[in-house]
């Protein structure tokens, strides 16, 4: 039967191609982890780099990593979340609503080295900032905007059309019917969302390169005083995130242990990445069942 | 049907339905060539009617007929989908309230309604009815906890869920969440009660529970229910409109349709030979 | 409230007024849709702004377009006559793009089908996660491993230097393997079962049917996903450009070294000043992605239209 003979033949090929995937990811997994996670100490996490000389840490890295992430979410969230409110409850179908999802779909597939560019031409350059946190921050909510824009009017359509129903022929208006109704039913769908939004906004560098900077003035950890130069709180001071240090080692190369540095940091990246994932799908089931339980 | 039980005070109803009908026939709803379109489709055709007042108005006919459409339209929640449109009239307290300019949500307060499928928030049994009155403004803690006692009470379902009154409305059964529905519209002081289909998910002892609160509640409100229970109809309502594809073929007292109605199609349906 | 009846006439109560107008309702909206014109702000100044910029090379600094985008000389600081053409790495981007989408088309719609027809309880509980994390793992990392494990790979059992469009493209393909199979997969779940069991009735093997039913029933949405795919390959820049070297010349073979729009970028708009003729060269660059980017865009639009016939 050379039909069945092709058949079990493409099977086969599936199930390859499937296994290349795991052993793909697998790999990456291992490898990232095995050559980084030795690397990690308390002293590599707390430590300032080094520009020239070996065993430099990443603690500013980090630190700025958290902080533009933080920034950035400040600001996209609530933009985000209310475009998302928007679409799903306002937008009304027609050509304005057509030209708004073109400009949403355009700016998601923006590439991230021309989300910066962009941010360096207006951030940088036009405001003569330099540098800066809030000009990557700016730069990120960019291309994070369209993200959750999406996930926040997914999980708003996904709300029972029937509970929107019974408050708004309640007598109530849809504003209030959306801040006290769909917004808390939609809140796990649209936390999920927003951290999955943070893992990637924690690894992007391209579009930080030339918007926060390749690199951090000392810094003062005891100095709260976010106007101060060297606050670590200062949004208009340049910021060299982990992403970026990562990229930067290796082509400017000027540290000679190279290798061990970027292996550190690459593995408390793709860990960071990693709980930020189990995050998300955690908490969104949790407070998916706090809210439907029926107690 | 486990009603039979109930049967006396039934006709005993009847019997004071029959005497107000006589007695006040003042209108609360008049609808003049109602039309409403979803897209190029007409869903409902040039209807006429008068709903009247303290009175059980029950709108029945296979499903399709356009007889949700027609009662959606009366408290505008057809404006929630955007391809529909309604032209003619509805005059209520003198006003036609499918003006462009009208304030839906006063109207909605005025008219309220209960949906097919029981649909209390995820909140507790209390705040479910204080959600709306909180709304419009009433914040005092003691005005409230009266309103829901009230307003439960006016639902029958006061003694199932006073101990309980800070647990999730989820926790309720299928019939006592749909009481709750009608325990919160209640709670707005409505002047008409708008039913779509409210017993259908319901099994027959709440089912019968439900028929014999909105014989109850027609002393204070106007209660117009759409049906597809036929014998739901003859039992707790007044007046009877026959719905077949968007037009009202039949409209008159309950009792007429259902033993001696004037059109054919309208006693093909009752009986049974179709829908 | 509805008490009010008694007292106010239904005017007063229902017709809409500033008086009875409900301000938080408007309030709202206003809110939301001010977001709303932020976004539509948002790209329309990304647009101008970068076109703007853009454009100066050709006008301000007298550039020949056609020359700029055919030349194969790019010699913007060296000896001589400073020369600007940036046709090998337009070269270069194009071969990274489709080469690497020749390779995981494939291999993604493969992963897809896996998922969808032949184990479903296996796809959804090992590969779905497996592929979320691959998206995950950040570009730059990417670029770390294959500059560390690839390129010596590549240097030391085949020709080159190991640095090389090959290695971009390797990358590239893992890169967005995981893009095409997610969106893949969408696709193959959302054909009917109906398809399925009329084919299996007929006698054909589920090959045949994966072969001659399923997938040209969901060409389209497959043909998204792998444009999808190459506008990620495309627009990426840091991964590819630790790996393929970095050289102006066209490659003579995939092992040569080479460069795409986004690494020349990369590596040079910091270093040139603002306002520079080379500098300008490389906004034009960037002018140059976004347009395709938003090609890539129009796309999808024209793939998913038919889509719906």
């Amino acid at each position: 039967m050379n039909s069945r003979i092709t058949d079990r033949i493409a099977t086969g090929i599936f199930y390859t191609i499937a296994a290349i995937m795991v052993a793909l990811l697998l790999y990456l997994f291992y490898f990232i982890l095995s050559n980084g996670v030795p690397q990690i100490s308390w002293d590599f996490l707390t430590s300032p780099s080094s520009a020239y000389q070996a065993g430099g840490g990443i603690r500013d890295q980090l630190f700025n990593s958290f902080y533009i992430l933080f920034i950035t979410m400040i600001i996209t969230v609530p933009l985000g979340v209310c475009g998302g409110v928007y679409m799903a409850e306002y937008a009304k179908p027609g050509k304005i609503t057509n030209f708004i999802r073109t400009c949403i779909e355009m700016l998601a597939s923006l590439p991230s080295i021309v989300v910066g560019l962009f941010g360096l031409l207006i951030f940088v350059n036009i405001t003569g900032w330099g540098y800066t946190i809030i000009g990557g921050a700016l730069a990120l909510t960019i291309f994070n905007i369209p993200v959750m824009v999406r996930v926040t009017e997914d999980a708003i359509n996904s709300v029972p059309k029937e509970l929107k129903e019974a408050s708004l022929a309640l007598g109530i208006t849809r504003w209030h019917t959306i801040k006290t109704v769909l917004l808390p039913y939609a809140f796990p769908g649209i936390l999920t969302g927003a951290i999955l939004a943070s893992g990637r906004v924690f690894g992007e560098a391209a579009a930080l390169l030339y918007t926060a900077g390749l690199s951090t003035p000392t810094l003062d950890y005891g100095n709260w005083n976010p106007l101060a130069e060297n606050s670590p709180l200062n949004i208009f001071r340049p910021a060299e995130t982990l992403a970026v240090h990562i990229w930067a080692v290796n082509t400017q190369g000027l540290i000679p242990d190279i290798r061990e540095v970027a292996n550190g940091a690459a593995a408390v990246l793709v860990i960071a990445v990693l709980v930020f994932n189990i995050l998300a799908r955690w908490l969104g089931s949790v407070i998916h069942k706090k809210l439907t339980a029926s107690k | 049907m486990n009603y039979t039980a109930d049967r006396p005070t039934e006709t005993e109803t009847e019997e004071t339905i029959l005497k107000k009908a006589a007695s006040h026939k003042e209108i609360v709803l008049d609808v003049k060539d109602l039309s409403i379109f979803y897209g190029s489709k007409e869903a409902v055709k040039r209807a006429n009617m008068g709903i009247e007042k303290n009175a059980v108005t029950a709108l029945i006919g296979p499903s399709g007929c356009g007889k949700s459409t027609f009662i959606r339209s009366i408290n505008r929640m057809n404006d929630l989908i955007p391809s529909s449109r309604a032209e003619g009239e509805i005059i209520y307290d003198g006003l036609n309230i499918l003006r462009k300019d009208i304030n839906v949500v006063a109207l909605r307060a005025e008219i309220g309604m209960v949906f097919q499928k029981p649909n209390p928030f995820p909140k507790s049994i209390y705040n479910n009815i204080t959600h709306a009155l909180k709304y419009n403004g009433q914040k005092d803690k003691q005005a409230l906890d009266q309103i829901v006692e009230e307003s439960l009470r006016k639902a029958a379902l006061w003694d199932e869920v006073k101990d309980r009154l800070h647990q999730s409305a989820l926790s309720l059964s299928g019939g006592q969440q749909q009481r709750l529905c009608i325990a919160r519209t209640l709670a707005m002081e409505p002047q008409i009660l708008l039913l779509d289909e409210p017993a259908s998910a319901l099994d027959p002892v709440s089912n019968a529970k439900i028929e014999e609160l909105i014989l109850q509640l027609k002393e204070d409100y106007s209660i117009v229910i759409v049906t597809h229970n036929m014998s739901q109809a003859s039992r707790v309502s007044d007046k009877t409109a026959f719905f077949f594809n968007g037009d009202i073929v039949e409209y008159d007292d309950t009792k007429k349709i259902f033993t001696n109605p004037s059109e054919t199609k309208t006693e093909e349906y009752i009986s049974g030979r179709f829908g | 409230m509805a008490k009010a009846t008694v007292n106010t006439s239904a005017e007063d109560r229902l017709i809409l007024t500033n008086k009875n107008r409900r301000w938080d309702e408007v309030r709202g909206r206003s809110l939301v849709t001010i977001c709303a014109i932020i976004m539509i702000a948002a790209t329309i100044s990304v647009t101008v702004f970068l076109a703007q910029k853009g454009l100066q090379s050709f006008t301000v600094n007298n550039i020949n377009p056609i020359a700029y985008l055919t030349s194969t000389n790019w010699n913007p600081v060296g000896s001589g006559e400073a020369s600007y053409g940036i046709f090998p790495f337009i070269f270069g981007s194009l071969a990274v793009t489709f080469l690497s989408a020749l390779v995981a088309a494939p291999l993604g719609i493969g992963a897809a089908i896996f998922m969808s027809e032949i184990s479903p309880r296996f796809g959804k509980k090992v590969l779905q996660p497996v592929i979320e994390l691959l998206v995950g793992i950040p570009s730059v990392v990417y670029g770390f491993i294959g500059l560390v494990v690839l390129v010596p790979l590549v240097r030391d059992n085949l020709p080159g230097i190991g640095f090389s469009l090959f290695a971009g493209v390797v990358v590239l393909t893992v890169m967005i393997l995981p893009t095409v199979t997610t969106i893949a997969t969408d696709a193959m779940r959302s054909l009917p079962d109906s398809l399925r069991q009329g084919s299996m009735a007929l006698g054909a093997t589920r090959w045949q049917t994966i072969r001659k039913v399923l997938i040209p029933a969901a060409l389209p949405s497959l043909l998204t996903a792998i444009v999808l795919g190459m506008a990620r390959a495309f627009g990426e820049a840091l991964a590819v450009q630790m790996v393929i070297g970095n050289s102006r010349d066209i490659p003579e073979t995939i092992f040569d070294t080479s460069a795409t729009l986004t690494t020349i970028v990369t590596l040079n708009i910091g270093h040139t000043t603002y306002g520079s003729i080379e500098n300008n060269t490389l906004w034009s660059m960037g002018l140059i992605l976004l347009v395709i980017s938003f090609l890539f865009i129009f796309i999808v639009r024209y793939l998913s239209g038919r889509r719906k016939v």
